[in-house]
């Protein structure tokens, strides 16, 4: 069952549930972010789509548009985070931090600069555009940077709620987006706390038998195999393990020794990511046998989210086979 | 004459005395860049004890004109100054490069008072100026930018990014140095990748370009205060340089770009140096 003290969307699994873009999440949280008056923002060519349209509006003093130059956006911002601003910097993950990562790493993680940089269109689910613009492998590239923290909301409104709380948490912030309306897993009264994973599902009984660790709208597919288990008389729990950087170690050694068996459910290659980070603490404090579903080191391909999910095994009859093998493992 | 005869001396005073100190840190650390740092002692000189109105006892007075040094690898003429200038002692220029000095190889922000960002990796320097230059204009603060870049870095994509909105945006509180001394380390800029003509390129990014000396302090001093009262546009100094400038055997010798003197060279270099290229007799 869903987990009570999340107070999550109660309709999830009704046909009619809402979905909303984890974009129109942050572009909301960023007018909100807007309220201290040190924030900037800068896009590269990309207001609309990436939503800062809507921060421009209300504060066109504070927008700063960089053309097509992901470079000198990254760079910008780091000589403003030094002077005081919190600039959060808008272009899609295969660009910004894909093709300015030396700039993060550099003039602002190394550096220290307070600079938010937001991934947009990350994920296969990006779609049509193609391999070119999925970004499979942000969370790796950013993770390995020291002084870099990483965030991967479920939802448009964990997306909006971590926008704001990045305004407060001091330092380089990677937060990863995405393009399509995914279904809204979480409420406005879900508690976000950055750094600390929470249950969205446990099955009922006492005996778990596998613990479904994720990030990124993912989890929702995750819950329906957490459903679709249960009826196979698999007990599981679903953990929303939203920052991956620093990891919550403490939950996840406590989730793999009740469990004794993990699955890891991104949509991020299987290197590097969220699995990777999860597997780096399990193997160290807690061996149990992990799956990771996630991009198998392959490169994507136009076409629509479902079809994608399907295509690349993300979806919930890979993560129940997944669940299975890793039961089986134990 | 903004400067007197007197003021003038003392500044190339001062940049003897950065050369004498770069060679002796070069020596004591056994590697780094020579030829760099030699040739643009009179820009430094000119910046630290002339130009930039700071603190050298409160590295982070708000008001403080910033100077970045985009090209990081020349920053043994950089520590110099500043040590020079009263922002941590002389004692500590000779822990270059080694283990747990606040003098890395290549300037970081977060180690050494006086050291606005962190640099080495070129091309990257002059947009974090317009960071730098773009917040004081949001907070309406009057204090100046100035950058320091290598000509060879201007063979970066960043770099031309930042020029582009940088002029796009017309940030007139910028200003940038551009040491051209012609040299990068696989030879000579204009047959590694021609840099050739860098002033019609710079104008038609929308800046206002100055040609100097960069050895004549007056001339450079000149176009800095120029750069002040042009209100439309960012401007660019030119300074040309001689690369190893002081010391015979490395002026104008790409090999001098990223190698040390050892210490017959140095010792050699530093008599130079402290003669005055021979002028007077006693060091």
């Amino acid at each position: 069952m869903l987990n009570p003290d999340a107070q999550l969307n109660h309709k999830i699994f009704d046909k009619s549930s809402d979905e909303e873009a984890l974009r129109d999440g942050y572009g909301k949280g960023l007018v909100e972010a807007g309220k201290e008056k040190n924030v900037v923002v800068l896009t590269g060519d990309l207001e609309e789509s990436t939503r800062v349209n809507w921060f421009k509006k209300v504060y066109p003093e504070r927008f700063i548009e960089c053309g097509v130059a992901e470079q000198n956006m990254a760079a910008m911002a780091a000589g403003l985070g030094i002077s005081g601003k919190i600039p959060f910097i808008n272009s899609y993950a295969t660009f910004s931090p894909g093709r300015n990562w030396e700039q993060i790493r550099t003039t602002i993680a190394y550096n220290d600069s307070n600079v938010k940089i937001a991934g947009h269109h990350a994920g296969i689910s990006t779609g049509p555009d193609g391999a070119t613009h999925q970004a499979i492998e942000d969370i790796a590239i950013m993770r390995a940077m020291p002084n870099m923290k990483v965030i991967v909301p479920c939802d448009a409104e964990e997306a909006r709620k971590a926008t704001v709380a990045m305004v407060s948490l001091w330092g380089p912030i990677y937060i990863r987006l995405a393009r399509e309306k995914t279904p809204l897993i979480t409420t406005k009264e879900t508690p976000f706390v950055f750094g600390k994973s929470y249950l969205l599902w446990q099955s009922r009984g006492q005996r778990i038998d596998v613990a479904i660790i994720g990030a990124g709208p993912l989890l929702y597919n995750a819950l329906l195999a957490a459903r679709e288990l249960g009826k196979q008389k698999i007990n599981s729990v679903v953990v929303n393990l939203h920052t991956i950087k620093p990891v919550d170690g403490r939950a996840v050694v406590e989730w793999a020794k009740k469990a004794g068996a993990v699955v890891t459910v991104e949509e991020h290659n299987v290197l590097g990511g969220v699995g990777s980070a999860v597997a780096e603490v399990l193997s160290q404090k807690y061996p149990v046998p992990i799956e990771f579903v996630g991009i198998k080191d392959i490169f994507g391909q136009s076409g629509k989210l479902h079809e994608l999910w399907k295509r690349y095994h993300l979806d919930t009859k890979d993560i129940v086979n997944a669940a299975k093998k890793a039961v089986k493992r134990k | 004459m903004f400067l007197s005869h007197h003021r003038i001396k003392d500044l190339y005073d001062v940049a003897n005395h950065l050369r004498q100190d770069v060679i002796e840190m070069l020596v004591a650390a056994g590697s780094g860049h020579s030829a760099g740092p030699l040739g643009m002692a009179e820009v430094f000189a000119a910046m630290y004890f002339y130009v930039l109105n700071h603190r050298p006892k409160q590295p982070l007075w708000e008001q403080r004109d910033r100077l970045i040094v985009s090209n990081g690898h020349i920053c043994p003429i950089q520590y110099a100054a500043l040590a020079r200038a009263g922002y941590f002692p002389m004692n500590e220029l000779k822990t270059l490069r080694k283990l747990n000095t606040r003098l890395q190889g290549h300037p970081h922000r977060k180690s050494l008072p006086g050291i606005e960002t962190t640099s080495g990796p070129l091309g990257s320097g002059l947009s974090q100026a317009i960071g730098m230059a773009l917040a004081a204009e949001l907070n309406g603060e009057r204090h100046r930018v100035y950058v320091v870049m290598s000509d060879a870095e201007h063979q970066e994509g960043n770099l031309w990014e930042a020029a582009m909105f940088a002029g796009k945006n017309r940030l007139s509180n910028l200003t940038a140095i551009a040491d051209r001394n012609n040299i990068q380390i696989d030879g000579y800029t204009e047959e590694v990748m021609p840099l050739e003509p860098l002033r019609d390129k710079y104008q038609a990014f929308g800046w206002n370009v100055i040609d100097v000396n960069g050895h004549d302090i007056e001339e450079f001093v000149a176009a800095v205060l120029e750069a002040k009262v042009v209100y439309e546009k960012p401007t660019v100094i030119i300074a040309h340089t001689i690369p190893g400038k002081g010391v015979s055997f490395m002026e104008r010798d790409f090999r001098w770009h990223g190698v040390p003197p050892n210490k017959e060279q140095a010792k050699e270099a530093l008599k130079q140096l402290r003669t005055l290229g021979g002028k007077i007799k006693h060091e």
